[in-house]
């Protein structure tokens, strides 16, 4: 196609510069002495490393929220979904549609019941187990959804019809058979979990305390109270940890649809 | 075929999950549902009673369907010109626009504070050029600015793949007939785009209602309700109140989820 069209070009191009400019500046303010004078006054790494210090605990807390948030949505999600392709019926399709409330509802509504439900449960409001739970019922239906979408497919009652022919029972056939076949999906759902769970601010902002905060807590507090350096280095934090793990997961998702998918 | 697989078995497989959505979700809800009758029925209707609230609501009903209006100008123009297939470095292109898809609102407010703030690289530009230090990050504009920055990446990253797969022969033959630039957008284009542009629609509109990340970090001075919410909630503490506005805007979200839903006669894809 030989046709041009300046209109798309010219669009193209500013929201190219909108959405890289504020990430250049946010990327090189993480290393200016001072912000204000920007490159003449010189280049440092104190603030990264005051940043790590001082932060580093709520990148891990960030990352051990997320997995754990994957491995228990895959625990109790996966054979939800396996439930829900099988069962088909009128309350079937309505528990799924109500598993997705929690997305269409705003963060800050679902945050506000559970303080209200648990708030003087003081151990577990304490806890990070509080945000890990906040999060499981907002990506579960991530989870249930894109694996049932596999379990519905028709080879897939085929094999494991299979399998049941030879005589196994359920529990051998769900672990042995199913779930490898439909892996790839499940992959795919750990990794929209683990990215939403990872960069979740409006439920978590609710339950958290000042003991269990992660990452996007921890900016927010430097976005409102530190100078501009400070939260840019933080924010470098999110590009260095944050944006290589999700890259290796979607690696990963990639390569296990290419060696299971079908 | 798929009745070999007893009652009990599936039954037993749901449980978890409706044992933990019980617990988590459905039995705070209820609570939060129940919490403003306390406070008496007419806390329910508050957030059209009261004049602050409703200037609230529409000050964030108005941004919401801006925002979603740029937002699909602005991602179907870049969908469309990424999908072309003549298009130098489009994989990289896109990489890069596809990039803050995983950044809390949070990291766009900053982003906007950076560009528009009092130290930013706007104002910095326009002292530059003699018109004074222009800021914007902290209104209307702002506002505007990060929810839009916000919704591109997965609005330009679906319009990418479905004008990709759109049937070129249609746009051939069009062009064949002598259809111009717009008619060949209008006719050929805009029909295939449509189930694409009703499901961003939908996901763009309710991620601006209830954006809090953004509208937090940029301490804006134009009100939103997620805004209203948490004030009453942290500031004075009126839980009834904050229980219903969260349930306002929780009901108004989910119905224009619902509605896009039924009107393109599938599921909006989350």
């Amino acid at each position: 196609m030989k046709t041009r069209s300046p209109i798309l070009v010219t669009l193209t191009m500013i929201v190219l510069i909108f959405m890289i400019s504020p990430m250049l500046i946010s990327i090189t303010a993480a290393f200016l002495q001072q912000y204000s004078r920007g490159l003449s006054g010189g280049l440092t790494l104190d603030w990264v490393a005051h940043v790590f210090g001082q932060y580093g605990s709520t990148v891990t807390a960030s990352i051990l929220i997320a997995t754990s948030c994957v491995i228990g949505n895959a625990l109790i999600g996966v054979p939800c979904a396996y439930a829900l392709a099988r069962a088909r019926g009128r309350w079937a399709r309505s528990f799924e549609e109500m598993l997705t409330l929690p997305v269409a509802v705003p963060g800050l509504a679902t945050g506000l019941a559970l303080i209200l439900t648990y708030g003087e449960w003081r151990d577990f409001r304490q806890s990070y187990a509080f945000i890990l739970v906040g999060h499981m019922v907002f990506t579960l239906p991530f989870m249930v959804r894109t694996v049932s979408a596999a379990f519905q497919r028709a080879e897939i009652a085929s094999i494991e019809e299979a399998a049941r022919s030879l005589g196994a029972g359920f529990i051998t056939r769900f672990l042995t058979v199913l779930v490898p076949v439909v892996l790839p999906s499940i992959v795919a759902g750990s990794l929209m979990v683990f990215t939403l769970s990872i960069g979740e601010f409006n439920l978590t902002w609710l339950l958290h305390t000042p003991l269990t905060r992660t990452l996007p807590v921890g900016l927010a507090d430097s976005y409102a109270s530190m100078r501009i350096e400070i939260g840019s280095a933080y924010t470098l934090m999110f590009f260095i940890v944050v944006l290589p793990l999700l890259w290796l997961l979607n690696l990963a998702a990639t390569l296990t649809q290419k060696r299971y998918g079908t | 075929m798929t009745g070999s697989v007893t009652q009990r078995v599936l039954t037993a497989c749901l449980t978890p999950v409706a044992i933990f959505f019980f617990a988590f979700w459905l039995l705070p809800v209820t609570q939060l549902i129940a919490l403003p009758a306390a406070k008496g029925w007419e806390t329910y209707f508050a957030i059209l009673t009261d004049a602050r609230y409703a200037t609230s609501l529409m000050n964030t009903l108005l941004l919401s369907l801006v925002v979603t209006a740029a937002t699909l100008v602005l991602g179907l123009a870049v969908g469309l010109y990424l999908a072309k297939p003549t298009v130098m470095g489009r994989r990289f292109l896109l990489s890069l626009l596809t990039l803050p898809l995983s950044f809390p609102g949070v990291v766009v407010g900053f982003f906007i504070i950076l560009l528009g703030g009092r130290q930013g690289a706007v104002a910095d530009l326009f002292e530059g050029l003699g018109l004074g230090r222009v800021t914007f990050a902290y209104g209307l504009t702002g506002l505007f600015l990060a929810y839009l920055y916000f919704s591109l990446p997965r609005v330009i990253a679906s319009y990418t793949a479905a004008a990709q797969s759109m049937d070129r022969s249609i746009e051939e033959a069009a062009r064949s007939l002598g259809a111009n630039r717009f008619q060949v957008l209008w006719d050929a284009w805009l029909p295939q785009l449509l189930p694409t542009t009703a499901a961003c629609a939908a996901i763009v509109f309710a991620t601006s209602m209830g954006a809090f990340g953004t509208a937090f970090t940029l301490a804006s001075k134009f009100e939103v309700l997620p805004i209203t919410i948490y004030n009453e909630f942290t500031n004075y503490a009126n839980f009834p109140l904050a229980a219903s506005l969260s349930l306002s805007l929780g009901l108004l979200t989910w119905l224009s989820l619902f509605l896009m839903g039924r009107w393109t006669g599938g599921r909006v894809a989350l």
